[in-house]
């Protein structure tokens, strides 16, 4: 049964680490089996890709925690330009390694100064004889950085001649990466997203103390049941099950049902999610009020969500203004004489002209137009004369 | 704008003018903003409150099962404030104003052409925050001062470090000194939230939105974050700007302001139609004024500035305009008027109307002595201002019997029906004689039971005494007198029924089929037409009554004694300087140079080109009679014709063109080219191609 194993951490570690990270038991071993012993090198870069919300982040996470590696962690959205990221990672790496000495901060310009650092940080610490790792979360934002930060990162361990690791965590695969000028390829794992039984055997097994943990999976086999066909992060599914848990407890509150009287519970909560999915789901209307309503055993109807008010008054102008450049952008010009002319004449029937119209211009999407024609055509859809004042210019700019 | 002194040569009590002028704007100004206060009241109470939910709710129980498996959302207000977006600057500077007393000294107002990427978000963001901080002390000034300097540095982390040091510090000297902070804990509680207002959240950048939101949203517990988004548009924008991952991290609720017609409604209603402003708007500039608010920008803002325009432009053009205050104080200074303004007021068309009104003596006497002029002027104030006092509420009055109209020929809102008022004797329009044949306003009660017309009555009795005017005490009387008769004839009607109970009883006695076919027609017949008839003649009392309030009391100003005084009506002038209409200006400046130069050589020329003209005037001039593409040597060629027309035909046909006259044509050309009238044409060489009235 125990999945895994590794001669260097005591049994005991490892089981509370399975324990806390279900489902994904394989790629943390494999994680292991990669890191090897404390103070073995370990493979210099790593990088880790799945979808969203596949347990990337807290799988690291929970790993370097519990086994209490010497690491860092930074999510590189939050850092968004280079400088900050690497003064974010010198100073988390100040932190763990003494907690006593408070340093300055230290300005670090570039990656040259980084490597300088880091080397400094390292070397003055017990960090020597552990690999360090240096986790950079959303990784795909290192692309939008200089050139150099990501292939410096890859072969970070050459460059500093020091134990670390770097790993990278990203939604999107490693060949979008790659820059054209060819890098040191790290080791790549993929994280699947969750089966619909493992997002069972997750959501279950933070039950509420007050409940026991079959009642609580029944709810979450209802849950999934609404939800699963449109939504597979876990993380929303999780706010979702908090959210709507206290309806299904209502009626055992009550006592109209028991906690094992699964059809009733099953009528009752149902045509509720169903609710929940249009609404909060989609955030139209927000979880607080829809805590809110809960409470309250209100209507939802009542409350009207975001796309209720789509109502928009417009002055009298704008208005035409808008029309008029919508016409301008989807008819061609040479129907505007037959449009907009009192005078037009006669609508020749030619046949070269239906050959084109036939596919619909809404298809083809808006073409640009002259200002002058957005101009005319709103003279001569505005019924009474307008002035060409300064206001008219400047609702178009 | 208002250097009256220097800009005023006819110093007619210019001072004076210039006095009464700031003080009727600043009243005005103090009013607008009250009237502002109040209709924001309703909106900020509210966002106050889910300010106060949204952050306490997740500081007290975060042990509780449920808060620890929700995922925290960012606590978000979408406010909806509608397309008038030169308003928005004014509600968000009053809102920040609330926030501040009432919930958290830490907000940020951020707009979108500050920040066009993260970094400069969270600059200004760090900026604002950090220099927000109220009460300051000497040892937090050395800090600022730190802060500042290494503001370079501003990440996340920084800011939450910001964060845990001020609260630290507030609650230690919350523990410090309990009694003198008193005041200040029982507004801001000990972690006070972070406001980020976004004030306008459709012209920010995508990608700086969903970044901002996904970095606060890691960093929630940390610091209590509050966003605002002001919106223009429609709440739908934020699921189109931010995709379903980043709008799942937010918790957003919405608000929505006043639409700014009501906003308009309240401020005409509190500003124009009371007789306690002196300063009245004629019917043409509140037109243009109305038209450039529903026709272009629906700005109140906008709307408030033009009446203070107009304020400005009456005081400054009108000599008059001295007797523009309140009434007491215009007695005042009837007496002290100089002779040469008692000449401007005879000079008023509608006192000179007044004058010739009266009987001869009296003429002569309003005309030489300046005194006996006073007394008239003083007493013809009096009934101007009461005027304005009958009319408002008689106003009002009719307005409650218009506005049930069908189709609404005298318009939906008072403004309207106030415009018509002012314009021409209400009575005579085509609306309110048509709209119901022959007697006025008999298809209005036609079409009113009899219960929403007494319910109207009602209420322009309570218009009316509600009202200063002191004319109204008999109105109201009889307006009650009708009441009552109608109250009368509901219980007639009572008894009637009664009778008619009984006649069933007796018919019921009768057997006979001949009597009861007649008795029963009898019935039908007094049924339908004695009550009928009965409630309609009363009808057309009330009806005619109120038409003969109409024909008393709104009379349009301009019939009025003295009304230049009060009314700005010269609609021209304003519409020149709000809406203005730059081709219009650029093409008559081109075409007509005297317009603007006011030079005696230039006046008068009309068709022909005169060479008196600046350069540019002239190609201007000549590049119009060409098409589509100028040949720039012909063009050259008319230019140095028209130009050496003085000097005789002589000198105007040789061939070769003077230096100095190819340079001149040059400049004239190329600023042309400036003011984007040509451009150089790749289609042929020597050609510009003109780009206005029938060009590409």
């Amino acid at each position: 049964m125990p999945n895994l194993e590794h001669p260097v951490y005591p049994a005991a570690t490892l089981l509370h680490l399975e324990s806390l990270v279900p489902c994904r038991e394989s790629q943390v071993s494999m994680l292991l089996s990669i890191f090897g012993e404390r103070q073995q090198f370990s493979f210099p870069s790593i990088f880790i890709y799945g979808h969203t919300s596949s347990g990337k982040t807290y799988v690291m996470q929970t790993l370097l925690n519990t086994l209490q590696l010497p690491h860092v962690f930074v999510n590189c959205v939050e850092y968004f330009t280079s400088r900050l990221l690497l003064e974010e990672i010198l100073s988390q790496l100040q932190n763990c390694s003494s907690e006593t000495e408070q340093t300055s901060h230290v300005p670090c310009e570039t990656f040259n100064d980084f490597v300088r650092l880091f080397k400094q940080a390292v070397a003055s610490q017990e960090l020597k004889d552990q690999t360090l790792y240096i986790v950079l979360d959303r990784a795909e934002q290192l692309r939008e950085m200089e050139a150099n930060i990501l292939p410096a990162f890859l072969r970070l361990q050459e460059l500093t001649d020091r134990n670390v690791t770097v790993v990278l965590l990203s939604e999107i695969v490693w060949e979008l990466f790659r820059p054209n000028t060819g890098c040191f390829e790290p080791f790549t794992l993929y994280f699947p997203d969750y089966s619909i039984g493992h997002l069972q055997k997750i959501l279950s097994q933070n039950h509420p103390p007050e409940y026991s943990a079959d009642f609580y999976a029944a709810y979450i086999n209802i849950l999934l049941g609404v939800f699963y066909m449109v939504c597979r992060d876990l993380k929303e599914l999780q706010h979702l099950a908090a959210l709507n848990f206290s309806k299904y407890c209502e009626p055992v509150v009550r006592g109209e049902a028991n906690e094992r009287d699964t059809r009733k519970l099953w009528k009752n909560i149902e045509p509720h999610l169903k609710k929940a999915m249009q609404t909060v789901y989609l955030r139209e209307v927000s979880s607080s009020q829809w805590e809110r309503l809960q409470c309250d055993n209100g209507e939802p109807g009542q409350l009207k969500g975001l796309s209720a008010h789509t109502h928009v008054e417009l002055p009298y102008y704008s208005k035409f203004l808008l029309i008029a450049a919508y016409l301008a952008s989807y008819n061609p010009v040479r129907t505007d004489k037959r449009f907009f002319l009192k005078h037009h004449g006669k609508i020749r029937k030619t046949n070269f002209m239906k050959k084109h119209e036939k596919t619909s211009n809404h298809l083809l999407g808006p073409k640009p137009f002259p200002l002058d024609r957005l101009l005319a055509i709103l003279y001569s859809i505005v019924d009474n004369r307008v002035a060409p004042t300064a206001n008219i210019f400047s609702q178009v700019s | 704008a208002h250097d009256f002194g220097e800009r005023n040569n006819d110093s007619e009590d210019a001072e004076l003018r210039f006095v009464t002028c700031q003080a009727l704007w600043n009243e005005i100004k103090w009013e607008t903003e009250k009237i502002q206060e109040n209709l924001n009241k309703q909106l900020f109470d509210n966002l106050v409150n889910f300010l106060r939910r949204s952050h306490s709710e997740s500081q007290e129980k975060t042990t509780k099962w449920t808060c620890r498996m929700k995922s925290r959302e960012i606590p978000t207000a979408a406010l909806v404030l509608g397309v008038n977006v030169t308003d928005h600057d004014l509600t968000f500077r009053s809102l920040s104003e609330v926030l501040q007393n009432n919930i958290t000294p830490y907000i940020a107002l951020l707009e979108a052409k500050d920040c066009p990427g993260i970094k400069n978000l969270m600059q200004k963001l760090m900026g604002q925050l950090m220099n927000c901080y109220v009460d300051v002390d000497s040892l937090e000034d050395e800090d600022y001062v730190q802060v500042s300097q290494n503001r370079i540095r501003c990440s996340m982390t920084s800011l939450i470090n910001w964060y845990e040091s001020v609260t630290k510090r507030m609650a230690l000297k919350k523990t410090e000194t309990p009694s003198k902070k008193r005041t200040s804990s029982s507004r801001h509680w000990q972690c006070p939230p972070v406001v980020v207002i976004f004030k306008d959240m459709e012209s920010f950048t995508t990608k700086v939105l969903q970044d901002f939101i996904v970095i606060s949203s890691q960093h929630i517990h940390e610091l209590p974050l509050v966003l605002i988004f002001g919106i223009a548009t429609s709440p739908m924008i934020i699921h189109s700007l931010l995709p379903h991952s980043v709008s799942s991290l937010l918790c957003i609720e919405l608000f929505q302001s006043l639409s700014c017609k009501e906003h308009l409604s309240t401020i005409i209603e509190k500003l124009l139609l009371t007789a306690q402003l002196p300063f009245k708007l004629g019917e043409k500039v509140l037109q243009v004024l109305i038209n450039i608010f529903l026709y272009h920008d629906f700005s109140v803002q906008n709307f408030i500035k033009g009446f203070q325009l107009c304020i400005v432009e009456h005081f400054y053009s009108q000599p008059l305009s001295v007797l523009c205050c309140k009434l007491v104080d215009a007695k005042k200074r009837v007496n002290s008027l100089s002779h040469d303004q008692c000449e401007n007021i005879r000079r008023l068309p509608s006192f000179r109307r007044y004058v010739e009104s009266q009987v001869s003596e009296k003429q002569i006497a309003l005309l030489t002595a300046d005194d006996f002029l006073k007394e008239v002027i003083q007493k013809l104030l009096e009934d101007l201002h009461v005027y304005h006092e009958n009319y408002v509420s008689v106003l009002r009055c009719l307005h409650v019997f218009t506005s049930s109209l069908p189709k609404y020929p005298l318009g939906k809102q008072i403004r309207e029906l106030h415009c018509a008022c002012l314009e021409n004797r209400v009575w005579e329009t085509e609306e309110y004689e048509s709209s119901p044949p022959p007697p006025p306003f008999v298809l209005i009660p036609l079409m009113l039971n009899k219960s929403d017309l007494v319910t109207m009555l009602q209420q322009c009795v309570e218009i009316f005494v509600s009202s200063s005017g002191k004319e109204f005490g008999k109105t109201v009387e009889e307006l009650k007198e009708f009441l009552t008769q109608f109250q009368k004839l509901e219980a007639e009607a009572f008894q009637e029924r009664d009778v008619s109970v009984s006649s069933q009883k007796e018919l019921q006695k009768k057997t006979d089929l001949y009597h009861l076919q007649k008795t029963l027609l009898e019935l039908k017949e007094s049924r339908r037409s004695k009550k009928l008839t009965k409630f309609e003649m009363l009808r057309f009392e009330v009806v005619d009554y109120i038409d003969s309030l109409v024909r008393k009391y709104l009379v349009p100003a301009d019939h009025k004694t003295l009304h230049e005084i009060v009314y700005f009506n010269t609609a021209s002038v304003l519409r020149g300087h709000l809406n203005a209409a730059p081709r219009i200006a650029l093409h008559t400046a081109l075409n007509n140079p005297y317009c603007y130069l006011k030079n005696q050589a230039l006046k008068g020329d009309g068709g022909s080109i005169s060479n008196k003209a600046p350069d540019i005037c002239i190609v201007y001039k000549l590049h119009l009679e060409c098409g589509r593409l100028i040949n720039l040597v012909d063009w050259l060629e008319a230019f140095s014709t028209v130009v050496m027309a003085v000097e005789g035909p002589d000198a105007a046909s040789s061939d070769q063109v003077d230096d100095i006259i190819h340079a001149r044509f040059i400049r004239a050309v190329s600023e042309l080219e400036l003011l984007g009238f040509i451009k150089p044409s790749k289609q042929k060489t020597d050609h510009v191609a003109r780009l206005t009235w029938g060009g590409c």
